[in-house]
């Protein structure tokens, strides 16, 4: 007992800290052969022609496989549709002559050696027919349009309320402006790798970078038509991922693919180039009008937003959906449309819609603050709102209002000055911003079982997935839990499409669904245990019920007297059993989810220190104050916070892929170009675990972190750097050019 | 793979290559290697050293950082047979026994990293880092780590086990500096 709630340190840590965790490019087989893809270089067209001799002549060279030789393949887009794909076609690689978009994989090169196969891509020439193309939003949003079919998950945009176009004409202030931040890519450390091993009957063992076993083990068997019992997909440790191993991605077709046509093992790895070739956040446009009246009460908002997705899916996001969630307003208009580019289909990153919704609903707020003459937090209390009036449903739980005091008197918030450009230092102009974070708190169907051994260890298992959110730690401490077990006896089992269903691992939806199937499969061993405890000789829980006894220091005691207790290894003994094996699963409830509306807030408070002169942004502090429930394990929810408050910055400051329109192509596709946060730009942040008892929200009270650290940061950093300059920047990142104009 | 199997595959592939000898982590090993084999990939393929990881095979994101003679260093920037006769020591070296060396114990303690892919860079670049000596501030350590990316965004905690594990190195000399560096 005590595990839920103590701050642990990771299970997986020893591996991780001693290089022995393996990741999807680590794993050896014999006589395994190295597969380098080609990719185009043009952004729309039809490959006239191969000529892949001289790469074929490279020593050490096994194949080349392009569309010309590729194996059969399934024929209806459906079985191309993986369990999170949007509407529409999906990508097929290597499957005709047809380009789509600037690095899309041409060809597969393997050889022998990872050299050999390297030196003989560049020697494939392939010539190419072009097309017109077209990767500008600016331009595309002219002919955006309203998606046809929505994707499953992602709830459209509220219907109106009331009259927008009044209220916005009634208001004493408002605010009509445009906000827009650039492609993203998720670039998780570890590049895309599949290693699938030939086990010599047919059956593959595809180690892969994914957040989904189970999803990629379908999509083997409906692209390839392989029974599913001959795919085995394991990705015990996943070198981050962010949303990018969501769907099943072209290294991993292409390394089935050559291993099963050469019956033998395969390694693909992209390099850190293609990392930007195969999904991306979207550009967003956001076109925001809000109005207040007198007392500072919004009397309209209005939510615009145009996002890019590719020619042959209409992949959607939540960005126009959260505005009525956290402010009280009667007269609303929100919009979301798609523009189609010449570029692979855009994916979920790091609180997919929210992230950039965000940016423009807590900038316009915090510019109608201004515009208002009031403290851009007073202006979001007074505008606060204790229900979900898109759904008109009240919320399991919802510490926002905490999670806005707690986190500004942490801050010291009060001793801000309004005026921008009041608060300098020297040659430092410091500013102080603030903004609201919300994501959707979900819990999705999971099932897991748990084992106890004759030897008193435990293990649960579940086809989960740890991207380094902390999966293997929650899930043991949730079992010693439950048994009444130390940590040390508990062996997590995730990673694996053998092990009990799962969906993918993405959404902020792990800890709440695989942390309450592992319990319901404990409580169901409890049971078991508790049964085969009672029915020993002079058993001294004879006489009790389930509700009476605990599970604790490796034994059931009774409550009212813990001497009095069966040792859990005693138990099996004394029935001559090797293992007692329980299943159990847990689904979200239908009635609680037509009641009430469950989301995770924060509200993040920034410092920013501005070089007079050259504009030069360091991000100096930030606190950021978060009600998710139950926390499992503060110490790795702390990670998750800080982690999401370092992408937020990221996007505030240095993150955008940007694209040469003439040749369709982005150009800064590497991590010298593409700034990442670095060491040097992270000082202090402060995360707040706001306390938010909710019994409702999910079985364990979880709602969930991957996703809100990241959400509100931006627009936090955003108004902090008009605070400090005066200046208001609604085209992000902020680089220094922007400032200096 | 046994040891055997991987010194077949190794003179097999490579017959025509240069002699090199390199001791990593304390092991000696004579190899013939092609010239364009990375140490990176010399560890990662043929001596299954998966520890050392591939971030981006540019030089731009630390997570490949070996220490070479002490020295850290990217390993995916230099050509194995670049350094003849080196000592190498990766993150499988770094633990003596079954002792964790006082960085690995406080990356966990301090919940130093989330899918532990930048780690072993981080660790083998702390290591260097420490060894150097220029580090006694936050401020200083976060500069001279901003080599290693994480994109977990684990710097604070990263940062805090540096300074742990130098707090610890340094016991009876004068304390190192926690100041936050604001």
């Amino acid at each position: 007992m005590g595990h839920i709630g103590t701050p642990t340190s990771r299970v997986d840590g020893r591996a991780k800290v001693t290089g022995t965790a393996r990741y999807a490019a680590e794993y050896v087989a014999p006589d395994l052969a190295y597969g380098v893809v080609v990719s185009s270089p043009v952004a729309r067209g039809k490959i006239r022609a191969i000529d892949a001799s001289a790469a074929l002549a490279v020593p050490g060279v096994v194949q080349v496989f392009t569309h010309e030789n590729r194996p059969s393949l399934a024929w209806f887009s459906r079985s191309w549709q993986d369990e999170v794909a949007p509407p529409g076609s999906p990508f097929r690689p290597l499957y005709d002559k047809e380009i789509h978009y600037s690095g899309q994989p041409v060809a597969l090169v393997v050889a022998e050696e990872f050299e050999a196969a390297r030196h003989a891509a560049t020697l494939l020439r392939i010539e190419y027919e072009t097309l017109p193309h077209a990767t500008d939003l600016g331009a595309a949003r002219e002919e955006a349009y309203e998606p046809r079919k929505k994707r499953s998950g992602i709830p459209p945009p509220a219907k109106p309320r009331g009259d927008a176009q009044a209220g916005y004409e009634a208001g004493a202030v408002k605010l009509e402006a445009e906000y827009r931040h650039g492609f993203e890519h998720h670039n998780p450390m570890e590049m895309h790798a599949a290693t699938v091993v030939w086990e010599g009957d047919g059956r593959i063992t595809v180690y892969d970078k994914t957040q989904g076993s189970q999803n990629c083990q379908s999509y083997i068997h409906n692209v390839f038509g392989i029974p599913s019992d001959q795919v085995r997909v394991v990705n015990a440790y996943v070198g981050g991922a962010f949303g990018s191993g969501l769907r099943p991605h072209y290294q991993l077709f292409l390394a089935v693919m050559a291993a099963t046509q050469l019956e033998r093992s395969v390694r693909v790895v992209l390099t850190r180039q293609q990392m930007f070739t195969f999904t991306h956040r979207p550009d967003t446009i956001q076109k925001m009008a809000l109005a207040a009246d007198a007392d500072g009460k919004l009397t309209a908002f209005r939510h615009e937003a145009v996002q890019n997705t590719s020619r042959f899916e209409d992949y959607q996001e939540a960005v126009v959906n959260w505005a009525g969630l956290l402010y009280k307003c009667d007269n609303t208009l929100f919009d979301y449309r798609l523009a189609q580019l010449d570029l692979p289909t855009p994916g979920d990153m790091r609180a997919p819609g929210a992230a950039t919704g965000l940016i423009g609903i807590e900038c316009a707020m915090d510019e109608l603050a201004y515009a208002a003459k009031l403290d851009p937090l007073e202006f979001r209390l007074r505008n606060y709102s204790e229900i979900d009036q898109d759904n008109n449903r009240k919320y399991t739980s919802k510490a926002l209002r905490e999670a806005y005091h707690i986190g500004a008197e942490r801050f010291g918030w009060g001793r801000r000055s309004m005026a921008p450009g009041s608060m300098r230092e020297g040659g430092e102009l410091i500013g102080w911003g603030m903004a609201t974070g919300v994501w959707e708190a979900m819990m999705m169907k999971t099932a897991a079982n748990a084992v106890l051994h004759a030897d008193g260890r435990v293990e649960v298992a579940c086809a989960t997935s740890d991207i380094g959110t902390g999966t293997y730690t929650i899930l043991a401490q949730i079992a010693a839990e439950a048994l009444g077990v130390d940590l040390a006896r508990v062996t997590v089992r995730i990673g694996d499409s053998d092990l009990p269903k799962s969906p993918v691992s993405g959404g902020s939806w792990t800890a709440a669904s695989a942390g309450a199937a592992v319990d319901a499969a404990c409580q169901a061993l409890r049971k078991s245990l508790f049964k085969l405890a009672r029915g020993m000789d002079d058993s001294p829980l004879a006489n009790a019920s389930l509700d009476r006894v605990v599970f604790d220091g490796g034994a059931i005691r009774l409550a009212d007297d813990e001497a009095r207790a069966v040792a859990l290894t005693d138990v099996l003994t004394a029935h001559h059993l090797s293992l007692v094996e329980e299943e159990g699963a847990a689904s979200p409830s239908m009635i609680s989810s037509m009641r009430y509306s469950r989301y995770t807030h924060s509200a993040v408070f920034a410092e920013v220190r501005v070089d007079a002169q050259l504009k030069v942004v360091r991000v100096t502090r930030i606190v950021n104050a978060v009600a998710a429930g139950r926390i499992l394990n503060p110490k790795t929810a702390r990670s998750q916070i800080l982690g999401g408050v370092v992408m937020g910055m990221g996007m505030a400051l240095y993150e955008e892929t940007m694209p040469d329109h003439r040749f369709g192509r982005f150009m800064n596709h590497n991590l010298a170009e593409y700034h990442v946060a670095a060491h040097a730009d992270v000082q202090g942040i402060d995360v707040i675990f706001v306390d938010e008892p909710d019994e409702e929200v999910s079985p364990l009270g979880v709602k969930g972190l991957g996703e809100i650290g990241i959400v509100g940061t931006p627009a936090a950093i955003a108004n902090a750097i008009f605070h400090a300059t005066g200046k208001r920047v609604r085209e992000l990142p902020i680089t220094i050019d922007k400032l200096l104009d | 793979m046994s040891d055997t199997e991987t010194l077949t595959r190794l003179s097999t592939a490579d017959a025509d290559g240069e002699s090199v000898t390199l001791t990593v982590n304390g092991e000696r090993h004579a190899l013939r290697l092609a010239p364009w084999v990375t140490l990176l990939d010399l560890l990662r393929e043929r001596l299954h050293l998966t520890g050392t990881k591939k971030g981006c095979d540019h030089g731009q994101c630390g997570a490949c950082t070996v220490l070479v003679d002490g020295v850290r260093m990217n390993s995916c920037l230099q050509l194995a047979v670049m350094r003849d006769g080196c000592e190498i020591t990766t993150v499988e070296g770094l633990a003596e026994g079954g002792r964790l060396h006082p960085v690995q114990e406080a990356f966990i303690e301090q919940d130093a990293f989330q899918c532990g892919y930048c780690t072993p860079g981080q660790i083998c670049s702390a290591v260097g880092l420490i060894r150097e000596g220029h580090a006694h501030t936050a401020e200083e350590i976060r500069e001279l780590m901003s080599g290693n990316l994480c994109r977990c965004g684990a710097y604070t905690n990263i940062v805090a086990a540096i300074e742990q594990a130098m707090g610890e190195q340094a016991m009876g000399e004068q304390p190192a500096a926690r100041g936050d560096g604001r």
